[in-house]
């Protein structure tokens, strides 16, 4: 099993409001960036002085439609990209270049294709020229609880993609860094895969209590995952809202076609479209519990 | 270069740039991997018997047919001349291999090298390319009577024809191996905080490493082509040479044989690197 860090979330309390407001500490602030990409023809404007405030431990997504900047929000976050304007703050430090204590989930699974699942978790261990024998143990409760033992020795092509995303999954976890970064990771999977990785990555957040920063365009993936969804307007992409997600946990798949669950649904689609949220009729009577 | 790499997101299950769509190439890894050996003791049976079959009946042919032997000798009478006069063609051969061997080594590496560099100067690369285009396709025997004229009939004439045979064949294989950056893997070696030689030795390496091992396998048989090649036009030792002497000399059999040596030196050539390709680039097929 996976080694279970002190602050284990207490199920669905501190949804909502304000992060500041429930005392723990700021893991990430985003202030104020704005991203222009230089490009042959002119300058695309992909971001516009987005700030946010991310709490320890907290589950974020963001959410908007294709093009709107998510990806270029996440990269800057990473250190992968430069901002135009503003900063990034993680821990009180700037983040001007990738970080260790940063990890990153790609949309494909991005595994190394000459390197088998074993290799492929081993990677980041080379690179960063940490032993990894001291994360054996953690690594192997890992593969185990993704539920990919036994296929340590197979190549990435021999591997479905809920499999590979698996995998990607342990080798961002192996190091155990604090917050984790993901580019809408289930973009490529089934609906059926995807549901299941969902319900395995809140799993995995709960005993982990990673800061996790979730990115998406799939409306009730967002609410499925999320204690706050953050919600994007079209290019440049600016906050257009954001939606704090009281569901009890751990979430099942069955929530997702509950009356309060669509309610949500509906809001955050209504703002997609308009760019800005109007509180629809609040649900009637039992159907809060 | 390195400012494009950073600020391109990637954008996934779409052929990105660079990769086999794009790409012009003399040859292909699926020449290495699509005619595939022997599978099966059956399929290997079948090999050797379509062989036995063929020498056999050309055995047969040129008996019936009282085809005379400076024409075309028996294929016993060759098997006999390989056998019993192999050590008339053994120092041959050797002079042969080390020609091979060393301007093989010389034009490879010099091929890598400069592939590895060349790649990451876009710029440099478009002026250079149609340059290693016009050596690939020059034919380095015709050079040989020049060397010869200057260095004289010593192996180094042959040495550098052969490297100038296989360094640009290498090159513009490797080139296109090198070609191939993928912008996700680089991201993620970078996530990690991975430096630029850490990103060439585990991602670009790795990514070209298919493409640079046909280029190897394609520059060894040109290698092998030329250092025969020059050993006919410009030189008085080796196998070409001796392909010369036992022609000028009507000595059928043993030329045959040398014939024989020349195409197993070609298959082992292949075999060796269709398991270099087995081993290390099996992940791409
Ligand atoms: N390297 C780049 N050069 C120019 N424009 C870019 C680049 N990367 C992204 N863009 C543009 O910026 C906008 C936001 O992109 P992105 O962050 O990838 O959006 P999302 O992830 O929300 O789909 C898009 O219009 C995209 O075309
Ligand atoms: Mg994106």
């Amino acid at each position: 099993m996976v080694e279970t860090q002190p602050q284990r979330r207490t199920i669905g309390a501190n949804g909502a409001g304000a992060p500041e407001a429930d005392g723990r500490p700021i893991t990430m602030s985003v202030r104020h960036v704005s991203k222009h990409y230089k490009t042959g023809t002119g300058s695309v404007h992909a971001l516009e002085d987005l700030s946010l405030e991310i709490p320890q431990g907290e589950f974020i997504c963001i959410l908007g439609p294709s093009g709107c900047g998510k990806s270029t929000l996440l990269w800057g976050m990473s250190g992968l990209h430069d901002m135009t304007a503003g900063e990034v703050i993680v821990n009180g430090t700037p983040v001007t270049e990738p970080r260790p204590e940063i990890g990153m989930i790609f949309q494909d699974a991005n595994l190394l294709p000459w390197r088998n699942l074993w290799q492929n978790i081993q990677f980041p261990f080379e690179i960063k020229k940490l032993d990894p024998r001291p994360f054996e143990g953690r690594i192997r409760g890992l593969i185990d609880e993704v539920g990919l033992a036994g296929f340590e020795k197979k190549m990435p092509r021999e591997l479905s993609g809920g499999m590979q995303q698996r995998a990607s999954i342990v080798r961002c976890l192996s190091y155990d860094p604090d917050v984790i970064l993901m580019d809408e990771p289930f973009g490529a999977l089934d609906a059926f895969t995807r549901d299941e990785m969902n319900l395995l990555i809140q799993k995995i957040w709960m005993e982990t209590g990673k800061t996790i920063i979730f990115v998406t365009h799939n409306v009730s993936e967002a609410i499925f995952l999320a204690d706050r969804v953050v919600v994007l307007t079209p290019r440049p992409g600016r906050l257009a809202h954001i939606f704090p997600i009281d569901l009890p946990r751990p979430r099942t798949v069955d929530m997702t076609f509950e009356p309060e669950f669509i309610h949500v649904v509906k809001e955050i689609k209504n703002t997609i479209e308009t760019g800005r949220y109007t509180p629809l009729p609040k649900l009637t009577g039992a159907a809060r519990s | 270069m390195a400012s494009e790499l950073r600020e391109a997101i990637p954008t996934f299950n779409q052929p990105q740039g660079g990769e086999e769509s794009a790409d012009v190439d003399i040859t292909n890894w699926s020449a290495l991997t699509s005619t595939s050996f022997a599978r099966s003791w059956g399929e290997a049976v079948a090999i050797v018997a379509v062989a036995v079959v063929f020498v056999a009946g050309l055995e047969i042919l040129l008996r019936v047919a009282n085809v005379p032997a400076y024409t075309m000798p028996l294929p016993s009478e060759i098997g006999a001349a390989l056998f019993g006069n192999f050590g008339l063609f053994a120092p041959h051969l050797g002079v042969t291999l080390r020609v091979l061997a060393i301007g093989y080594a010389i034009g490879a590496v010099i091929g890598i090298v400069l592939a590895g560099l060349i790649t990451q100067f876009p710029f440099a690369e478009k002026i250079i390319t149609p340059y290693i285009l016009l050596l690939v396709t020059t034919p380095m025997i015709a050079l040989v009577p020049l060397l010869v004229q200057k260095m004289g009939f010593g192996p180094a004439p042959r040495i550098i024809a052969v490297s100038l045979a296989v360094g640009p064949m290498v090159m513009i294989n490797s080139a296109t191996g090198f070609r191939r950056t993928d912008l996700a893997k680089i991201a993620l070696a970078r996530s990690y905080g991975a430096t630029t030689m850490q990103i060439f030795r585990q991602v670009r390496f790795p990514l070209a490493l298919p493409m640079i091992i046909v280029g190897l396998m394609v520059g060894a048989i040109f290698g092998l082509l030329t250092a025969v090649g020059a050993e006919i036009v410009g030189s008085g030792e080796g196998l070409g040479n001796r392909l010369m002497f036992y022609s000028s000399r009507i000595q059928m059999a043993n030329f045959w044989a040398v014939i024989v040596i020349l195409a197993a030196m070609g298959i082992l050539i292949y075999v060796f690197f269709y398991w270099v390709g087995k081993r290390w680039a099996s992940w791409q097929a």
